[in-house]
């Protein structure tokens, strides 16, 4: 994967978004969010009641994690991506908030790939499992909010060369569609 | 009558979950290694080679393989000639439990209830417990932690019985194609066919974590492991789901005798993380 991997830095503006495309690998640096499940919920029941965000989504990336605890002298404990689908259901009014990436493992919901060509934004897969790996490109992490949900809560990362590769891009191209069919028999 | 301090079945059950988490084993890495000889797509030998990676650092530092570090699932084998002392087994085992998820910096998954305040107990506490009696003096204990990044891609099947050996296959292969890239392949897949319809999705678990590739001792079931890893792995979907040939590194099958009337089929999931470890007391 470390042929023609794409520098990309946090946050994402327009032009670094056009250029992804769906099957690019890629290697992130910069701050990216952490929310999952229980998270995710809460921002959504925010906008739902026009409240503001307990941090600026705009041009920024979601990493889908629950991290392990961080052992002793580690910035952060095992970090591998969870399924995205679960955050489907929130994720359009995220993007219609200037969030621009995601990063996750797994199907997304035809609305989602709208609201991503829609907003200009991309959706990029980690290697589920690779958990400990992962985790050595996380320099940094702090509890922004949400401190109650324990692993669920949302963390600030600042990462170096976090690995992933670009799954569904801007103007909807979606790995997990045309790939598997190229190599079934 | 053979005496076992409760003690030792929370020591063990602590040890055993702290391996399961840490190090995935020679046989699994094994077999890792050999699917990414086999892969042709670039991308999955890529990502082969990353969970390859992934398993030695985890081994090694001592940190755990995956941040899933799931339910913790116990099967345990008490032979009837034992004598628990010393306090309640099922208490003793969440203790153990409790211990491991500290100890190791293992995350804490469990919520208290699953449907209105879903709040983490923070011990990952309870466990799921299956217990057998058997003959003997011994108590075998196998944990398996359970991500459910897989477990959410389990399906069962009340089939009809005229669905046949055909039937059972398509429910599978389609059951694994319909999960694609979620449950982080390359997959383990565990068949439990026939009982009831809650025995046949035990027996699809305890498939999961069988010795990989060990086939079933019956030949007919073999050969049915053997034709549906084929058609899963023609599927395409590859290593992460980002295409390629090895999609499952094995198809697990384990049948018990059931109604005259029905032919239970449960598939269950494990990603390329399966954990399993057991020790006998």
């Amino acid at each position: 994967m470390s042929n023609n991997t794409k520098l990309v830095q946090t946050p994402l503006d327009d032009k670094t978004i056009r250029n992804l495309r769906a099957g690019d690998t890629v290697s992130i640096t910069g701050y990216i969010y952490t929310g999952r499940d229980a998270a995710h919920k809460r921002l959504f029941d925010l906008i739902e009641k026009g409240i503001e965000l307990p941090f600026d989504v705009k041009n920024q990336i979601i990493y889908y994690v629950g991290p392990a605890p961080a052992k002793p002298g580690y910035a952060c404990g095992s970090a591998g991506p969870t399924t995205s689908y679960r955050m489907d259901p929130y994720t359009p009014a995220l993007l219609d908030h200037g969030l621009k990436g995601m990063i996750g493992k797994g199907l997304r919901s035809d609305s989602v790939i709208d609201s991503m060509k829609k907003n200009g934004a991309v959706y990029f897969a980690a290697i589920g499992g690779a958990a400990a790996l992962i985790a050595r490109s996380i320099k940094k992490s702090e509890i922004i909010t949400y401190e109650d949900l324990g692993a669920e809560a949302i963390h600030r990362y600042y990462v170096e060369q976090f690995p992933a590769i670009v799954v569904i891009d801007s103007e909807g191209n979606d790995l997990y569609k045309t790939e598997p069919i190229k190599y079934s028999k | 009558m053979r005496e076992i301090k409760i003690r030792e079945i929370k020591d063990t059950v602590r040890e055993l979950f702290l391996e399961a988490n840490f190090d995935i084993g020679p046989h699994l890495m094994n077999r890792l290694m050999a699917a990414k000889e086999m892969e042709t797509s670039e991308t999955g030998k890529a990502v082969l080679q990353m969970i390859i990676d992934n398993n030695k650092i985890a081994a090694s530092e001592e940190i755990a393989i995956c941040q899933d570090t799931g339910l913790a699932v116990l099967f345990l084998e008490i032979g009837q000639e034992v004598c628990i002392t010393g306090g309640e087994i099922r208490e003793a085992i969440n203790e153990g439990v409790k211990e491991a998820y500290e100890k190791g910096y293992l995350r804490k998954s469990v919520v208290d209830d699953p449907l209105f305040e879903r709040k983490n107990t923070r011990t990952n506490t309870p466990a799921i417990i299956y217990t057998d009696i058997v003959p003997g003096d011994k108590i075998r204990v196998l944990v398996t932690p359970k991500g459910f990044g897989s477990e959410n891609m389990s399906a069962l099947g009340m089939l009809n019985v005229a669905a046949g050996r055909k039937g059972v296959i398509d429910f599978v292969v389609n059951t694994v194609i319909k999960a694609g890239p979620n449950p982080c392949p390359p997959t383990i897949i565990g068949v439990g066919i026939g009982g009831t319809a809650d025995m046949a999705m035990v027996l699809a678990k305890k498939a999961t974590i069988r010795d990989i590739g060990e086939p079933n001792h019956n030949e007919m079931y073999a050969e049915l492991e053997r034709e549906i890893l084929d058609r899963i792995n023609n599927s395409g979907i590859g290593p992460a789901g980002l295409g390629g040939n090895v999609t499952s590194l094995a198809v697990h099958i384990n049948y018990y005798p059931t109604h005259i009337a029905g032919m239970p089929v449960a598939v269950n999931i494990c990603c390329h993380a399966s954990r399993h470890a057991e020790a006998v007391i």
